[in-house]
């Protein structure tokens, strides 16, 4: 009896030290973006002068308002990272599901080797191949164009791995057997009934390969040269490298908030889906 | 005899489906690789308005890149940040992964949890950096915030410091993947027979001991995978170090990494030397990718 008691007693503690921990892990990773959100409401007197605080004040709307009509093409960095990031997430993630497919539902000569070699290259960084790539893109006119950076994304390694994983557990063959005898072609049992099968795995991908693409910065600083073509990442450097000093620190930070406020949203709407699948898929860089 | 011919038939289709990632990767990565490969055998680069090269040198851009002490700094500089973000990672990983997954702790709002420790991984990393460049700059609010409470006489220059300057880079590569690591190994903690735990429950055993005889040597694999996983993407460690200093790896380069180095060898259109790093970069990370992949064909057996 005195022995359970002392164990509970034990457990509680133990427990209240746990949520001690978290409590200050959570704090150190919120803490940050508490501040931005909060520096993006003060106005550039405010944050020259005033040094720290951790309430909000009133100039949310000014600082946004000098951003918009400010030097920075800001709506036209949101228009491209939105665009470049839907087409890669699109392509990435039809084509991904495709090449797992065509693995997955077929038996041919070299599908061990084209299998081999995909988990083989699955690894290789871009930045080792960007040398190459920008000479080739500059051959093919391509520079200063989106196109570089969207259509290399249907060769996809990762988000291919990650849907052969969920075929392999949740496509049967039978089934594309019985849509064969149907007499519907391969094409169309693909579009038809394989994708639309796949949907919990596609919508994982798209969040992922949307939020990369939408976040990468090395590539396409090196692309995209006019202004009004660039994403929101290369303004983000474009804002680092120009005197700051000079800068309203409330449009900095406004800038900042702006450029990470979508994904910020979208993800706690399905952070539970998020974090799912970063488990289902075992491997995400 | 008809049925095998149309299987056959069938299975062409399997070579049309593969298609568009083949032609893809072979146009966009592989010749690419090819011509970088190709690229750091020749003398190419530009001085002022003037073109030189390109030149066939064989391997004399690799004994100048060698042979200089910069690109052992930039190894050194990226391994050391590297590590500074790693251990925390991976022992405050292990912590949580342990206490999420321990039946007898029951914790509630892990979900909430969760979702916070893996909100940094989304976040844009160039921001981030930014963010934390003026949070952390001599007039910004952290340095207001600690001479107020009293802990510096006066504003510590975060970004003029190696240690400091380091540390910060660290410290954002640690808010950025812990979450993600935590995840990783909790489903492998998962994975582990239950039956292990009452066993050593019911023969006596400690919560610490069960932790370090049990869950650590059976986690062993996945541990592994994660740091290499991790080594390959810390040798790729580019966006923040390169806002956070604009690009110079200041204070006195001891922030800049492999890939900041490659960065300014393509922006000065330096292609053999900057091919050569691309090289050395690749085969290293050729190196690593195979231990990954004989990792996880071992445990695939296992299982």
């Amino acid at each position: 009896m005195n022995n359970k008691e002392e164990s509970n007693f034990g457990r509680t503690t133990k427990v209240i030290g746990c949520y001690i921990v978290l409590i200050l892990i959570t704090i150190i990773c919120l803490f940050w973006f508490y501040l931005l959100f909060v520096n993006a409401s003060r106005s550039n007197s405010e944050l020259s002068s005033g040094g720290f605080t951790m309430l909000f004040s009133t100039h949310a709307l000014d600082n946004w308002n000098n951003l918009v009509h400010g030097t920075l093409p800001i709506l036209y960095g949101l228009r491209n990272s939105v665009f470049v990031a839907a087409c890669t997430a699109i392509l990435s993630v039809y084509f991904s599901t495709m090449t797992a497919y065509a693995i997955h539902a077929y038996d041919f000569k070299l599908k061990k080797y084209v299998y081999a070699f995909i988990l083989a290259v699955m690894m290789i960084p871009t930045q080792v191949t960007v040398l190459g790539f920008l000479q080739l893109i500059d051959k093919m006119k391509m520079d200063d164009s989106f196109i570089p950076l969207i259509v290399p994304s249907i060769a996809a390694p990762i988000t291919f791995f990650y849907m052969k994983q969920y075929m392999d557990s949740t496509l049967s063959i039978s089934l594309v057997e019985a849509a064969r005898i149907d007499g519907a072609g391969e094409f169309r049992i693909f579009n038809t009934i394989v994708f639309p099968l796949m949907k919990p795995a596609i919508a994982v991908q798209i969040i992922f390969t949307f939020v990369t693409s939408w976040n990468n910065y090395f590539v396409p600083a090196l692309v995209l040269h006019t202004d009004k073509k660039k994403t929101l990442p290369i303004l983000i450097a474009q804002l680092r490298s120009a005197d700051w000093l000079k800068f309203d620190m409330g449009q900095v930070y406004m800038m900042i908030a702006f450029s990470i406020a979508p994904v910020i949203i979208v993800y706690l709407i399905l952070s539970r889906f998020i974090v799912g699948g970063v488990s289902l898929g075992g491997v995400k860089e | 005899m008809k049925k095998q011919s149309k299987v056959v038939q069938y299975n062409k289709w399997g070579y049309i489906f593969l298609l568009p990632f083949m032609i893809v990767y072979i146009v966009f990565q592989l010749i690419p690789l090819i011509s970088t490969i190709y690229n750091s055998f020749f003398e190419n680069y530009r001085v002022g308005l003037q073109q030189i090269g390109p030149n066939f040198i064989g391997i004399q851009n690799y004994v100048q890149l060698f042979s200089t002490p910069d690109i052992w700094q930039y190894l050194a500089n990226t391994m050391i940040m590297w590590i500074m973000g790693f251990i925390p990672q991976i022992l405050v990983s292990l912590l949580l992964g342990a206490w999420f997954t321990n039946p007898s702790l029951r914790l509630k709002g892990q979900q909430f949890f969760k979702t916070v420790i893996y909100l940094p991984n989304l976040i844009m990393a160039s921001a981030f950096a930014m963010l934390f460049f003026t949070l952390f700059s001599n007039e910004g609010p952290i340095n207001s915030m600690l001479v107020g409470a009293g802990f510096f006489a006066e504003n510590y220059k975060w970004l003029s410091h190696t240690l400091s300057a380091r540390s910060l880079v660290a410290l954002m590569n640690f808010l950025m993947w812990f979450g993600n690591t935590t995840i990783l190994l909790m489903s492998g903690m998962l994975g582990i027979d239950p039956s292990l735990y009452e066993a050593a429950e019911v023969d006596g055993a400690s919560s610490t001991q069960i932790f370090y005889k049990i869950t650590l040597p059976l986690l062993r694999p996945i541990l592994i995978y994660v740091m290499i996983t991790s080594l390959i993407g810390g040798l790729q460690m580019f966006d923040v170090p390169q806002i956070l200093t604009n690009g110079t790896g200041d204070p006195a380069r001891t922030t800049m990494t492999l890939i900041m180095y490659l960065n300014k060898h393509l922006y000065s259109k330096n292609f053999g030397l900057g091919g050569a790093l691309s090289v050395f970069l690749f085969v290293v990370t050729a190196i690593l990718s195979i231990l990954v992949f004989r990792i996880n064909n071992a445990t695939e057996k296992k299982n």
